[in-house]
């Protein structure tokens, strides 16, 4: 055996991948390189953000010529260790590369800054992230520029706080740098609260050396010398990652006393949240870190003014500081180059729900909702249409198909829609989600997280809640729509922070667009998704070929049927759950 | 499971001279606590209110404010269901129906032998694989009610002790 293995293997370790089965594969493999069956030095990589077809392996030969697999089940990779690793023959049908038009589709059109070290490098190295370029902006920082100077850059550059509010990164930090204080703070928030986002989730997995570089160079421009990164507790391998990352960098110089051989220093601890929604919001994680409930606070004074124990600080979302070494290194005119005028380069998202392509991407800011859906993600990938897509989280609203090709990814275009940018999420409906069900959901998780302080969101987001869920079971009044209405406009008027301020949004929305779904649910007492099962029923068309498979999932066993006849419900003992239509093939299921 | 209050009090002394006793450092110490126990017993507030700044009120009121503390013991195994948007928009509720009916016990709450504890949480990170449950640590993707009372099926073959020791990891 010659002493330089032939392949090198990185296996996809993050939560997605794992979830979907990879640490099996890497046991395997590592099973096979000990017992000299596979030739090959192994090594784990991050998520590409290819989430809808993990575990992914990426297999590079000994000239240097890189393989990635994705859906590596038990079976593939058999084949992939016999005619790879052991003949030499990549397993050509099962490599995800540019000739093939879908990879392409999912692709072409995204542009990588922040998830550009994502899936490439093993993110438990330093060594690995210092090659990919790594450091090499901290070190221009602290040796070439002087604070204000990193300020104006990130000014330049465009730079918007990527947590959703959208306020010019640079000009946060100037805010702080002015403050003549001994002692300051800086602040990342990896709280990522808002249900299905996992763009930060993603980056801290995979990259999380560059968000320690960002806060680093965050710390320098503001005059702070100590930060912390408030990740939530529900993401333990990010924790795991960033605890070791951070004895990695503190261990060879890039964190501590004297950074870089430089009188500037930087100590950086890590908070994990305690499953408060509402600590995503700056004066609650602050309050969090101090040892209390987490109750936001009126504003003026500004963190950059009065933080955290009351000194100077600023706190950024894990996306907008993993983004500044890229600023730094490329300078700020390569930055705003990409994007729409008033917002500069890339977003990340996270396009999960009715989607055949379900991840991560990144896409630089102006691209339409139509070619994010439509190309990147492959539509709904199955026979129904696409009905909207949700944004924004708890915080957001909903858009129509019908705009998605005429809306851009924009700060100000979104707002105009009345949904937002947001963090990050993405969520793909299609005609079997019910719109009002849709808004009750975000209002019963806000209404669930309201810390309690502001009579309004307490009290006005509760009884909002109680309207929908009267909608949604069938009883609805028909002044119900005026006073969801009003009482939207009074909960964001009066509320001291943004979850109460935007709690409302989804119902907003949803209004907006979809005013003949609630008119539906109260005056004809129907749900045409067939979601809400007190005002739908479900009906087996002659579309029907018998093929058995809703009479075996159906929960309650209220279809009959011989193979290959019609099968008929019992209504008597259907409980409106949806199964069948959800598992039909042949649309034979229809809703009554 | 029974803790005594010396044993409870020497573990949690322990606790505070490893993550400090300053005011600030609240949460962290009853992460540690309830890591340590799996819940966060009464006798540990009053040990940790009678042996640092901080006071009972603070205590009580950061355990009784973030969704992480319990304040009660919980099953061997806890399963948590994730109702997260894409796993809402995936059948995440069908999944809670599912477990409720198999396990005999509703959302929050913990079989009468002591084994299983059932709740929902807000999002996992794992849109992708839409719907998930989790198992302690573990994410199970791409779920449907039969699937999901299955999870409970595969567990109970399992030998009491090794659930233990998956628990401790």
């Amino acid at each position: 055996m010659s002493s330089v293995s032939p392949f090198k293997i990185a296996v996809g370790m993050s939560s997605c991948n794992i979830a979907a089965g990879s640490q099996n594969v890497y046991n395997r493999l590592h099973a096979a390189a000990a017992a000299g069956t596979v030739d090959a030095e192994l090594s784990i990589m991050g998520c590409l953000g290819f989430c809808h077809a993990e575990p992914q392996i990426r297999v590079t030969d000994a000239a240097g010529k890189q393989f990635l697999y994705m859906a590596v089940n038990p079976a593939k990779l058999n084949k992939i260790i016999a005619d790879h690793l052991r003949n030499g023959t990549p397993v050509a049908q099962w490599i995800a590369d540019d000739s093939r038009p879908d990879f392409v589709q999912l692709t072409g059109k995204q542009h990588r800054i922040i998830l550009g070290n994502c899936g490439k490098i093993n993110p438990e190295s330093l060594n690995a992230y210092l090659v990919a370029g790594g450091y090499q902006a901290l070190e221009k920082v602290l040796k070439t520029m002087s604070p204000a100077d990193v300020c104006e850059t990130v000014i330049a550059s465009g730079l918007r706080g990527r947590g959703g509010a959208g306020f010019p990164t640079g000009l946060k930090w100037k805010f702080a740098l002015k403050e003549l204080n001994e002692k300051k703070y800086v602040i990342c928030n990896a709280d990522e609260g808002d249900p299905g986002a996992f763009m930060d989730r993603t980056t801290l997995e995979s990259d999380p050396f560059a968000v320690l570089e960002g806060i680093t160079i965050q710390a320098f421009a503001t005059g702070a010398n100590e930060g912390y990164i408030y990740c939530r507790a529900e993401y333990p391998l990010a924790i795991r990652r960033l605890k070791m990352a951070i004895a990695d960098a503190g261990a060879r110089g890039y964190l501590g006393k004297n950074i870089l051989s430089t009188d500037f220093s930087f100590e950086l601890h890590i908070q994990e949240g305690a499953g408060a929604f509402v600590c995503g919001e700056e004066t609650a994680l602050m309050a969090s870190i101090e040892g209390q409930r987490g109750m936001p606070r009126l504003r003026p004074p500004f963190p950059a003014q009065s933080g955290l124990f009351g000194k100077p600080t600023t706190i950024n979302n894990v996306e907008t500081l993993a983004g500044v070494p890229w600023i730094i290194r490329n300078g700020a005119e390569a930055y705003s180059a990409i994007g729409t005028e008033k917002s500069k380069g890339t977003k990340v998202f996270a396009l999960a729900g009715k989607i055949k392509r379900s991840g991560l991407i990144e896409v630089p800011m102006g691209i339409s909702l139509a070619e994010i859906i439509e190309e990147i993600g492959g539509g709904t990938g199955t026979k129904r249409p696409v009905k909207a897509v949700q944004m924004g989280g708890p915080s957001g609203g909903c858009i129509p198909a019908e705009l998605f090709a005429s809306t851009h990814i924009d700060y100000d275009e979104l707002m105009r829609t009345g949904a937002i940018m947001g963090s990050g999420g993405m969520i793909v409906l299609d005609d079997t989600t019910c719109m009002v069900d849709v808004a009750r959901y975000f209002l019963d998780f806000t209404q669930h997280e309201s810390c309690g302080k502001c009579t309004f969101c307490r009290i006005g987001t509760k009884r909002m809640l109680e309207i929908l869920t009267r909608i949604c079971d069938g009883d609805g009044r028909p002044e119900d729509i005026a006073e969801l209405e009003e009482l939207s406009v009074k909960v964001k008027d009066t509320s001291l922070c943004g979850l109460g301020q935007t709690a409302p949004n989804p119902v907003q929305t949803t209004l907006r667009y979809f005013r003949h779904e609630y008119e539906e649910h109260i005056h004809d007492k129907k749900c045409r998704a067939g979601k809400c099962k007190n005002l739908c029923g479900f009906e087996i068309t002659d579309q029907c070929t018998g093929c058995t498979v809703c009479a075996k999932q159906c929960p309650v066993n209220a279809i009959a049927g011989a193979p290959k006849k019609q099968h008929v419900i019992n209504q008597e003992l259907c409980i409106h759950c949806g199964v069948c239509r959800d598992v039909c093939n042949f649309e034979a299921v229809k809703v009554i | 499971m029974a803790n005594c209050r010396c044993d409870i009090e020497k573990k949690v002394a322990k606790l505070i001279k490893q993550i400090g006793s300053d005011p600030a450092l609240a949460i962290p110490l009853l992460q540690a606590v309830q890591n340590e126990f799996r819940f966060i017993p009464k006798k540990a507030i009053e040990y940790i209110a009678a042996h640092t700044d901080m006071t009972e009120t603070q205590l009580y009121g950061a355990a009784t404010f973030y969704s992480q503390f319990r304040l009660e013991p919980v099953g061997e195994v806890i399963i948590k269901v994730c109702h997260g948007t894409a796993c809402h928009v995936g059948g995440a509720p069908g999944l809670t129906e599912a477990l409720e009916t198999r396990l005999g016990i509703k959302d929050g709450e913990t079989t009468a032998d002591g084994k299983y504890t059932l709740s929902s949480v807000a999002c996992v990170g794992c849109c992708s694989l839409a719907p998930v449950v989790m198992v302690d640590e573990a994410a199970h993707a791409k779920l449907d009610r039969k699937s999901a009372a299955a999870l409970i099926d595969n567990l109970e073959k399992k030998p009491r002790a090794k659930a233990r020791s998956a628990k401790n990891e």
